[in-house]
């Protein structure tokens, strides 16, 4: 396996793991205007609060490995996409900020107004995460230097729209069964019910850009047509989807998140095999001026460092957090220090 | 104004209102890593009060060097994407360790040190604070050594040329103690323990001046002033290291510090002053030869003045000697406010020194303005260069972007950066003002969504 290959597939393996572990954070934020009183919307935060701020350094991997090991694919995605970037931005400060905030003063328009930003710099982050992996499958007009030629706003059309719309829905559906794993009594039971409309929504969004994919971007159907065991993807992602309402319905909440949590990883891997060797399309000129692993890596040496990196601090990060994980596990409990 | 100009306002704008935080998290945490420790040793309630005090301002602090710091990353690649061509095989191995070492042990142990208290042991809590302060440690030094590197270059080669141009590593040690990073690093951190250690003061005078929370706040102001003292000490021995390596490794940049425009022996040394670009001069309070000392160790070795250097590699004169000096100030009224302070401590006069107090409740700002007119004086110093003598700032722009864009982020950017530090010190002052006790009764806790306001 060469170094390109390998680092790769951490950046994808990082991707999963932000998509997995924030991608929850981001369902809560996102489900938080559903709650009823501020007790509620305590817990859905609390359920959140010691994990989430690691679970964000996830997407801070993903973007420094890019510019550490893709420093062209890390140049070119951000400088074309500065408006998306720039929103982007806001809803993780938003995000950051609100859940820090919303605690500290008891007047219920401070609260209220923290609420609502909580909601959008979720959603925002939610659909941007999504908007950018539609561009990045549906490919950009690269010149010969990978600098960007199109309009200001030419990240946002149907395709990456639905991509964007899958993740929120994804995602919500994600955040409700944590929070369901997370709760008790009147609101763990309402949660419940919420669950089997989360699938519907992201089922009809899924199967409307599976459909698009199918019929715009042959591209990515290609690997799968080459190599045909490769359907095993995409079938099992559907399995897992399909297992978590009956695992919830079953009380075997921990097993739907795992599901959820395969669903995700499938869906993300199905995004990657189809552009494999591609990192970014050219949509000008796929053959010469499209972003390959190969052609906007760092230097051996820089991989090399990298795969030291990765190898000696991965493992240690892992370690550490399924301890974190393991020391608030179980329903939430308010006291005196929580959000 | 072009995309240059803007993008360089934006990024210097996210990046002051960026390092108003970290340098607090990084002070505060090594702190409490210490106050923690005595009450490990101890078991003396006070110092778990203490600790759970300044872990909430810590916190604050935390989040907000959090969602400002991203904006920093991402606002290479949207703002500069050339440069992060160029760099990004450079950058990359200290960008990695920044991430994997750095920001995972802080963000992860941050919970258990937040809301870990009833959840751990005692042993295990204060193991979980030891990591968020080493973290937080961390990644100042990645992200100095990256700096550092585009000040002085090292351990790399250039491939390619023009727009296809990069900086390749060939040595990744070499690349990492580059001239400049061992001095920048002590300096930049001695910078953040002034910081934290100053706003813990700043909170404690308040309390004497208010008569509150006497019991806390004496213990923490002797720690804190004692711990300043040493620190102030040891920050004057790393900016004469500092110093001398800027006039060896960047020699226009040093003149344009001290105000010199002719290379002559006996350099002066301007203590105060007003830099006249039309007569070449500086005009102010001079000390013969004291530069050239400073420098050289001898009365006499002259100092490379702008004449040496061509006028289109040198950076702006007035604000990098103003700021320059402006930092040496902000050190010079930490020394008088904490020399005071300790004294009237020992004589323990201090509780009734209102003056005194007030003086050392404002002193919170003088490791701050310290912080940013430091900066701006390494990084306006190292111009017209984005990477020292390879890398001109505006080559490394994005060439994608036009004005408008760059112009509304940076409206946006600012709005949003202006409100969270309003709101972070409405915040930080209803937590100083509610204090370090720590009580709330069983069912006291109200629903404020119930008081008949929704």
């Amino acid at each position: 396996m060469t170094f390109e290959l390998f680092f790769y597939l951490v950046i994808i393996t990082a991707m999963a793991c932000y998509a997995m572990l924030d991608g929850f954070d981001l369902g809560v934020g996102i489900l938080h205007p559903l709650a009823k009183t501020d007790t509620e919307r305590r817990i859905f935060l609390n359920a959140i609060g010691p994990v989430w701020d690691g679970n964000e350094v996830w997407l801070v991997i993903v973007a420094g490995g890019l510019f550490a090991g893709f420093p062209e694919v890390f140049a070119t995605i951000f400088s074309a996409f500065y408006n998306a970037t720039i929103a982007l931005l806001m809803g993780l400060i938003f995000r950051a900020v609100s859940i820090e905030f919303r605690s500290k003063s008891e007047s219920p328009t401070w609260r209220r107004n923290w609420d609502y930003i909580f909601f959008f710099g979720s959603l925002i982050i939610a659909f941007g995460v999504g908007l950018v992996a539609g561009n990045v499958i549906e490919g950009l007009p690269l010149d010969s230097n990978f600098d960007y030629q199109g309009s200001f706003f030419g990240f946002f059309h149907i395709y990456s729209t639905f991509v964007g719309l899958c993740a929120v829905s994804l995602f919500a559906m994600h955040g409700a069964i944590y929070l369901v794993m997370k709760t008790e009594g009147e609101l763990h039971d309402r949660l419940r019910s919420w669950i089997p409309k989360c699938i519907g929504i992201f089922m009809l969004f899924y199967g409307i850009t599976t459909v698009l994919t199918i019929v715009t971007k042959p591209y990515m159907v290609e690997p799968m047509l080459k190599y045909p065991v490769l359907f095993l993807v995409p079938l099992f992602a559907l399995g897992a989807i399909v297992s978590v309402p009956i695992l919830m319905k079953k009380k075997r909440d921990g097993w739907a998140f795992v599901s959820s949590c395969i669903s995700i990883s499938l869906l993300l891997s199905l995004s990657a095999i189809g552009t494999f060797p591609n990192m970014i399309r050219s949509t000008i000129d796929t053959a010469q001026n499209s972003l390959t692993i190969y052609n906007s890596s760092s230097s051996t040496l820089t991989l090399k460092v990298l795969a030291i990196i990765v190898s000696v601090g991965i493992p240690m990060v892992l370690a550490y957090g399924f301890y974190i994980y393991r020391v608030f596990r179980g329903k939430v409990v308010l006291d005196e220090r929580s959000y | 104004m072009d995309v240059v100009t803007l993008s360089r306002i934006q990024f210097a704008m996210t990046s002051m209102f960026h390092y108003i935080y970290p340098p607090l998290s990084i002070g505060l945490g090594l702190f409490i890593v210490l106050i923690e420790g005595m009450y490990m040793k101890t078991k003396k309630p006070i110092y778990i009060e203490m600790s759970k005090f300044w872990t909430k301002i810590f916190a604050l602090t935390f989040a907000l060097g959090v969602a400002t710091g991203l904006v920093q990353m991402f606002g290479f690649g949207t703002n500069w994407s050339f440069y992060s061509r160029f760099v990004g095989d450079v950058f990359g191995g200290a960008l990695g360790a920044e991430g994997v070492f750095a920001f995972f042990l802080e963000a992860g142990f941050m919970g258990i040190m937040l809301f870990g208290w009833d959840r751990v042991k005692p042993r295990t809590h204060y193991l979980s604070t030891i990591l968020v302060a080493a973290g937080a440690h961390f990644s100042a030094v990645w992200i100095v050594v990256a700096n550092s590197w585009m000040q002085t270059p090292a351990g790399f080669k250039i491939v390619g040329s023009g727009l296809k141009a990069r900086a390749q590593v060939t040595d990744f040690w070499a690349m990492v103690n580059n001239p400049s990073s061992i001095d920048r690093l002590i300096h930049v951190t001695l910078g953040c323990w002034l910081t934290g250690l100053f706003l813990i003061i700043s909170i404690c005078a308040y309390y004497l001046l208010k008569k509150r929370h006497l019991g806390f706040a004496k213990k923490t102001i002797k720690i804190s002033l004692i711990s300043a003292l040493v620190v102030l000490f040891l920050q004057l021995l790393s900016a004469d290291s500092s110093a001398r390596g800027v006039a060896e490794n960047q020699p226009s940049k040093l003149a344009a510090m001290e105000g010199v425009f002719e290379t002559r022996e006996s350099t002066p040394m301007t203590v105060l002053g007003w830099v006249d670009k039309e007569t070449k001069q500086v005009k102010g309070i001079q000390i013969p030869a004291l530069l050239s000392f400073f420098v050289y160790r001898n009365f006499t070795t002259p100092v490379t003045g702008l004449d040496q250097i061509p006028p289109d590699e040198q950076p702006p004169i007035q604000v990098v000697f103003q700021t320059y000096h402006m930092m040496i100030y902000m050190w010079g009224l930490m020394l008088l406010a904490t020399v005071v302070a300790t004294y009237l401590l020992w004589k323990k006069k201090l509780e009734n020194s209102k003056w005194v107090l007030r003086f050392l409740v404002i002193s919170v700002g003088f490791p701050q303005l310290a912080n940013m007119v430091g900066w701006m004086t390494a990084e306006i110093g190292r111009q017209p260069w984005i990477v020292w003598k390879i890398l001109r700032t505006p080559q490394g722009v994005s060439p994608g972007i036009v004005p408008g864009q760059v112009l509304s982020s940076l409206i946006m950017l600012a709005t949003i950066y202006i409100a969270l530090l309003a709101v972070f010190l409405f915040v930080l002052d209803r937590k100083i003002k509610h204090g370090p006790t720590n009580v709330i009764e069983e069912g006291t806790y109200l629903d404020p969504f119930s008081k008949g306001d929704k």
